[in-house]
């Protein structure tokens, strides 16, 4: 898939530390502001995407491969299933909140909610990626009219 | 009035995913009805106060709850939002295959391709 | 507020129709651009902004995706309808479906009634003509979400602690879907169906993944 102009480009390689700043700053203070893990992660998907239609498939994938995408995809959903666990090895039901957290004196820091940070960086990892790898594959594929299917696809 | 226009707004895409030729069409229709719901669920969830259920520091609950909305729907559909685009993707991925497939993205052709 | 909200979703119809509607798919494609947008709007001004970020940028990726599908094709139109039948069949449907949902939505409360309140057993002054509280467990939720979970944004607790399993199901959910999508979308062998009757290509193990 091509690339597109100087100017987007240009752009785009500005704009892009931004999305990814207000994308990690919704995951990090999700639970203290509006946000959280999902909005975060499809805000680092889409600064991802923007990656991929300024620059085109074949430079984004220099940049960040698509192997090393579908990988972290899966330590995201795994980490958030490990969370769980501790939840239930620790504290003695699946999903119980088991870092420190609860006086309420301290309840707008960023570490006093107990498994939730965690949790929302788990989770956006898990989203992003995963948009990440479909828009990957989407965009990879060139279709002619009539039948012939190209894929740049290795498997 | 707005539960009317948001069942009216569901019963829209309803119509063109039953009676559109077109595979885009369908999947254009599938996300016009998956915004109603999400739509109705929070509207469910309005309150009294119209506030985001976010609270300042120092603030007590019963202050919160009073100006507050439901929170519980706003968490459903925010799963339910990603979720969706998760879906809008496989079905353009079956309409592309399809289109590899049969050369077009019309469904009556492509009855008639397959013989 | 609900005038406001009225007229969104006044906004919301005419586009809904224009995209059904519409000849060129790409007009089609932005008329929902524009339905997204709006609903983003509403949620905006039904006190949701965790919900208004998302349904924004995945408006937005959607439309990214669709036009990607439908640019630089061979078709650009529709053609229409499908045949008479059919219609008969859909405005058929559509009756019925209003019917069943007119009954339902008598049943619902007015547009912001009673509201939250932050004592959980206590029982809640229904307006008439509503036989249920749709918030009820969200008063437990608000009135001892900050205490217990230590987040200040009562979604994003509800999300990940007192429903951390329904978001354990979205991410498998999420995971399921688009493997699904990866999968069809594979490099195949580079056979043209030549045959009219679409027998030359080699079945995929795409195909099975679709009826998921």
């Amino acid at each position: 898939m091509n690339g597109m102009s100087t100017v987007v480009k240009t752009v785009a390689r500005w704009v892009i530390g931004f999305i990814l700043l207000v994308g990690l700053w919704l995951v990090a203070y999700g639970h203290l502001s509006p946000g959280g893990g999902f909005p975060g992660g499809v805000v680092i998907a889409s600064g991802f995407i923007l990656l991929v239609l300024a620059h085109g498939g074949r430079s984004a994938d220099r940049v960040f491969p698509r192997p090393v995408a579908r990988v972290l995809d899966s330590v995201g959903a795994l980490s958030f299933l490990f969370l769980a666990l501790l939840g239930l090895w620790v504290g003695g039901e699946f999903f119980r909140n088991t870092i420190q957290k609860g006086s309420p004196g301290r309840l707008h820091e960023v570490f006093n909610a107990g498994i939730i940070p965690f949790a929302n960086l788990a989770i956006a990892v898990k989203v992003s990626m995963s948009f990440v790898v479909a828009f990957g594959v989407i965009a990879a594929c060139r279709l002619r009219a009539g039948g012939a299917f190209e894929s740049e696809e290795e498997d | 009035m707005v539960y009317c226009l948001i069942i009216l707004l569901f019963a829209v895409g309803l119509y063109g995913v039953v009676s559109q030729r077109n595979v885009i069409k369908v999947v254009i229709s599938l996300v016009i009805m998956e915004h109603a719901l999400n739509l109705l669920l929070v509207v469910l969830g309005y309150g009294k106060g119209g506030a985001a259920p976010i609270r300042v520091p120092g603030e007590s609950p019963a202050a919160l709850a009073s100006r507050a909305v439901d929170p519980f729907p706003q968490a459903m559909v925010l799963t339910a939002i990603v979720i969706g685009l998760g879906v809008t993707v496989l079905m353009v991925a079956i309409a592309l295959r399809l289109y590899q497939r049969y050369g077009t993205y019309d469904i009556a052709e492509m009855r008639r391709l397959r013989g | 507020m609900t005038d406001f909200l009225t007229v969104l979703l006044i906004f919301m119809l005419v586009s809904a129709v224009a995209a059904i509607h519409m000849r060129s798919l790409l007009s089609a494609v932005i008329a929902l651009g524009a339905l997204g947008f709006a609903s983003a709007l509403s949620f905006l001004a039904l006190g949701a902004p965790d919900v208004a970020i998302p349904q924004v940028l995945v408006d937005v990726v959607t439309l990214v995706i669709l036009i990607r599908a439908t640019l630089g094709r061979d078709v650009k139109t529709t053609s229409g309808l499908r045949d008479t039948s059919g219609i008969a069949l859909s405005v058929a449907l559509l009756i019925l479906f209003g019917i069943f949902a007119i009954q339902a939505a008598r049943h619902l409360p007015p547009l912001g009634h009673a509201g939250m309140h932050a004592e959980a057993n206590k029982p809640v002054s229904l307006p008439p003509g509503a036989d249920f509280d749709p918030a009820a467990p969200s008063h437990f939720y608000i009135e001892k979400g900050p205490e217990v979970t230590g987040s200040a944004n009562t979604v994003t607790a509800v999300l990940l602690d007192f429903r951390g399993y329904d978001t354990l199901g979205e991410a498998t959910v999420l995971f399921t879907a688009l493997v699904g999508a990866v999968v069809l979308l594979r490099k195949r062998s580079r056979s043209v169906p030549s045959l009219p009757s679409g027998a030359g290509a080699p079945s995929s193990p795409g195909e099975g993944g679709a009826a998921s």
